[in-house]
């Protein structure tokens, strides 16, 4: 029986027509000659020059990829490591406070989150800067790698391990050379998740940091209070592209591998 | 038994419940029914049993209204079906999948279809109540669908769809979730069920036992069209094809050249051996293509040379596949045949007096085996 | 070994980096604002021994939340908090709940394309795409120059720096989160209990209400918590598409915290916040425990 009927054709439109629309307005606002970016005054890349030739944006850029670079990497291995002792290291005391200050920072308002590192900063007397916005971006997205990699985890069957034991692996040979590669997706999407979220934030970086480091969002924000600017839609015009080409292509690798997979087990299906 | 009284299709008088009249229904370009015609009978139990992908499923769907054919007609009591949609009709359907609400306990999930009915509390309460009673489930009322056996699923479901009291039920494979055991003794309390409510009941199988056994008359289907329609007996024993004659059972088929002698009809299969002697009421035509269709129970197995059967022939035994209540011997002739006999093992740990690589005899009657065109 | 040390590692930097923070806010929060650095007292004075602990907790208060009470600008921006997010939640239902009901509905093999559309802005940087809105929405903006060419208006609406844009930034941001989860519960249901439904009598609305929605219930339940719970302590969208009538709590920490440098009632007002928190959290792990269990 045909479900999909004009209206669930009219609500997929405008659903993405609504999630699209506003960036396709900003991508092709970034080509505009004029300063105003209301008004169309023809074709121009001028304002990517303009973005190029911007020091300050250009220094924010390099610390918020040094800053997501690490503190996605640190993130990943606590990350993975609190995923596996959520899934197999058993029981053992306080347990159950791990696993609440795994799930905790997940659904705590960042200003809250960011507030909190601020205050331990100071307290301990440690300086503000890169190091301090790695420690806060790590400490979060620990959680978010750690809950991607368990759900992985969980499905995963343990008798693998337990045949690589009894091969004669060590428990951590066992780690290294069959578990390891089997979450090995899951440990990649983790870090993927953690390096976007260092590079998104905004609230956390801004408590956190001192005058010494200045991030990209920390930049773009204040630009932006100021109001719309055509730099900053250059700007985020670039961020959309290497996002959208990261997605894509990340899809189709998926998706071939899928169709590897697939092949592969047709041709082990067919008598030698 | 009712049974062998029980024949509407062969009173002329009788008015058929269902009807299709040529229809056809196509996805894209693949045809899944080929201009199909065929009655179906009120208080019948008729099967319609083929491979999947035969068209089956496809009929049944378009009873229930979910499909709509794409030529020709369905008439259910007289009624042109074309315009009405599935939730109008007095057609319940039981699904493979059972597809019981998750959300609503056993006695919502019965009670769903009386309440769109808009009938009173007390009918309703009544009815289920007596629903849960046939298919003995009373006990498990308050129970959601993921807390029972898969057993009482199935009876949830059937009572759920007998509880509109349709003047058709439509079953998709319904017992094909169950295990062999809990399936055979399933099959009879479903003829028990259809006997006391005396609905008519359509189902889809590709389990020929299972049609044999619940049905009163077996539609076999491949492509699309209706190969034969039949009561068990005679599909079994009267197959009009080679192609029904293998769905159902166990054959042994021979093919060869037709010697019309009479009643009788002599094939010739093979260089140097003798014709199979058969009896027919099929005419054919000397030196035309013909199958010769045995059954192996029909097939005697032996280590001296029978006297007076009709047909004859030696062999080597092959194979033996030991079953318990029967053997089948698988024999080879010399042609390169391999026939298979079987033999039932009414005595117990009798002395096997034939084994493997043992020269043998197999023979039959002459109207122990069918001939057929195609 | 080993073990110990795969859970102390992780375990020890939540504890320090997670925990011990949130002990000095609670313990910042009970203190009183000084003109010192760091701006608050009492100091645990660790040389002074045990006399120094006892001198330090009996400085302790609930001053700043006593505060917080008498300035109605705090629970009036609780309340408007809690009121934004509940309205931005029930209208991002709306705006989801077709969309994964049509994607669910959709050919199998355009599932993965639609899916990836639905994720594709979550990676994208959130600023910027509330940033997106500002241009549409102003006063100059293209949705009034769009409405003035079509005359359905004669002047421009004011949008941008009002309650109604900040609803528009909200659900624009957070739909993935509604859509998802609500995707996954309606991709999961068997067409039979449809077709089901429909053969015991049911119109095609009838059989929605009576079997859609009931099945899809805990995907709409977790959709509503994951908007509603961040939403709650919001910052970036009230401050770039919302005016100086939109209060929301995240805003006036920041502004307590920057603004103010009252770093005690900033951190009272994290504390009060949490506590509000803390209830939809617990239902909504609740909910997903039991969707696992009905699951499993």
């Amino acid at each position: 029986m045909k479900r999909f009927s004009w209206f669930n054709a009219t609500s997929l439109t405008l659903g993405f027509a609504f999630l699209y629309v506003p960036m396709i307005i900003l991508v092709f606002y970034s080509f505009n000659a004029s300063k105003l970016v209301t008004v169309w005054a023809g074709f121009s890349t001028q304002w990517y020059g303009e973005l190029f030739r911007n020091e300050e944006f250009l220094n924010a850029a390099w610390v918020t990829v040094n800053v997501a670079v690490m503190s996605s990497t640190i993130a990943t291995a606590l990350g993975t490591m609190a995923a596996y002792v959520l899934v197999r290291a058993g029981r053992f005391s306080g347990r159950t406070l791990f696993s609440g200050m795994i799930y905790a920072p997940l659904v705590m308002p960042e200003v809250i989150t960011g507030l909190s590192l601020l205050l331990l900063f100071i307290g301990i007397g440690l300086d503000r800067g890169v190091l301090t916005i790695v420690l806060a971006h790590t400490t979060f997205s620990m959680c978010y790698v750690s809950v991607v990699v368990s759900s992985r985890l969980v499905s995963f069957d343990q008798s693998l391990e337990e045949a690589a034991l009894d091969l004669g692996c060590s428990p951590f040979e066992a780690f290294r050379l069959v578990t390891l590669p089997i979450i090995a997706p899951a440990v990649i999407s983790g870090w993927l998740l953690a390096f976007t979220l260092s590079l998104d934030d905004l609230v956390i970086a801004s408590f956190t940091t001192g005058p010494s480091a200045t991030t990209l969002p920390i930049k773009i924000f204040s630009a932006v209070r100021l109001g719309v600017s055509p730099e900053i839609n250059a700007l985020s015009t670039i961020m959309i592209a290497i996002v959208t080409v990261g997605v894509i292509t990340a899809s189709l690798i998926t998706k071939q591998a899928a169709v590897r997979q697939a092949r592969d087990e047709r041709m082990a299906e067919r008598p030698a | 038994m009712s049974q062998t009284v029980f024949s509407p299709w062969e009173d002329p008088n009788e008015k058929p419940l269902i009807q299709f009249k040529n229809v056809t229904k196509r996805f894209g370009d693949f045809i899944a029914i080929d201009n199909l015609t065929q009655d179906i009978f009120a208080k019948e139990f008729f099967a319609l049993l083929g491979p999947s992908g035969c068209g089956k499923t496809t009929m049944m769907r378009m009873l229930a209204g979910f499909e709509a054919p794409s030529q020709g007609q369905i008439f259910i009591a007289g009624q042109d079906m074309a315009k009405i949609p599935p939730n109008k009709r007095a057609v319940n359907m039981m699904f493979q999948s059972y597809a019981l609400f998750p959300h609503l306990s056993v006695w919502d999930n019965i009670a769903f279809g009386l309440k769109r009915e808009g009938k009173d509390k007390e009918t309703v309460a009544a009815r289920v109540e007596e629903m849960l009673r046939l298919t003995r489930l009373s006990k498990f009322a308050k129970r959601k669908p993921h807390q029972i056996s898969g057993g009482q699923r199935q009876r949830v479901a059937l009572a759920r769809s007998l509880a509109k009291a349709p003047k058709l039920l439509l079953l998709d494979e319904p017992l094909g979730a169950l295990d062999k055991k809990l399936r055979q003794d399933t099959q009879f309390e479903l003829m028990d069920i259809q006997e006391i409510t005396g609905t008519t009941f359509v189902i889809v199988t590709h389990d020929q036992e299972e049609a044999m056994t619940v049905a009163s008359r077996v539609a076999v289907m491949d492509e699309g069209q209706i190969i034969q329609v039949a009561t068990p007996a005679q599909i079994y024993e009267a197959p009009n094809s080679v192609y029904v004659a293998d769905f159902i059972g166990d054959v042994n088929i021979i093919s060869g050249r037709a010697k019309p002698n009479g009643e009788k009809v002599a094939t010739q299969w093979a260089e140097g051996q003798p014709d199979i002697i058969g009896t027919t009421a099929t005419k054919f035509d000397t030196g035309q293509e013909i199958h010769f269709a045995i059954r192996p129970e029909k097939v005697a197995i032996s280590t001296d040379e029978p006297q007076d059967a009709a047909n004859k022939v030696r062999g080597k035994v092959l194979d033996i596949a030991y079953l318990g209540n029967i053997s089948t011997y698988h024999v080879e002739l010399p042609t390169g045949h391999v026939i298979k006999a079987q033999t039932a093992n009414t005595r117990r740990l009798s002395r096997r007096q034939i084994t493997w690589e043992d020269p043998v005899w197999i023979s039959w009657t002459d109207t122990a085996g069918v001939l057929l065109e195609r | 070994m080993r073990r110990f040390i795969l859970i102390a590692v992780p375990y020890l930097w939540l504890v320090a980096l997670f925990l011990i923070p949130f002990v000095i806010v609670l313990k910042i929060s009970l203190s009183d604002v000084a003109l010192a650095r760091p701006p608050y007292m009492p100091q645990l004075d660790f040389a002074a021994g045990w006399e120094g602990f006892q001198s330090f907790f009996a400085a302790l208060d609930f001053e700043n939340f006593w505060f917080l009470t008498t300035d109605d600008l705090y629970w009036k921006a609780y309340l408007s908090s809690l009121q934004i997010s509940l309205t931005s939640t029930v209208m991002t239902l709306l705006v989801g709940y077709p969309i994964a009901y049509a994607m669910a509905r959709a050919a199998p093999e355009w599932r993965p394309t639609l899916l990836m559309l639905v994720i594709l802005p979550f990676w994208t940087s959130f600023l910027i795409r509330v940033y997106a809105w500002m241009g549409i929405l102003s006063n100059e903006g293209l949705l009034n120059q769009f409405l003035l060419w079509l005359g359905v208006i004669n002047e421009p609406l004011t949008i941008l720096n009002t309650n109604t844009a900040v609803y528009i930034g909200i659900v624009y941001t957070y739909l993935p989160f509604m859509v998802l989860p609500i995707y996954s519960a309606l991709e999961r249901m068997d067409d039979s209990l449809l077709e089901a439904a429909e053969d015991l009598g049911c119109s095609r609305l009838s059989a929605f209400w009576l079997v859609t929605i009931p099945l899809s219930k805990n995907g709409i339940i977790a959709g509503c918590f994951l908007v509603f719970i961040p939403v709650i302590g919001e910052f970036v969208i009230p401050s770039l598409l919302g005016g100086s009538g939109t209060l929301m709590i995240g805003k006036v920490l920041w502004e307590e915290f920057f603004s103010n440098r009252d770093w005690p009632v900033a951190s009272a007002v994290a504390v009060i916040l949490l506590l509000i928190l803390v209830i939809p959290i617990i239902l909504f792990q609740r909910n997903e425990q039991k969707q696992r269990e009905a699951e499993g």
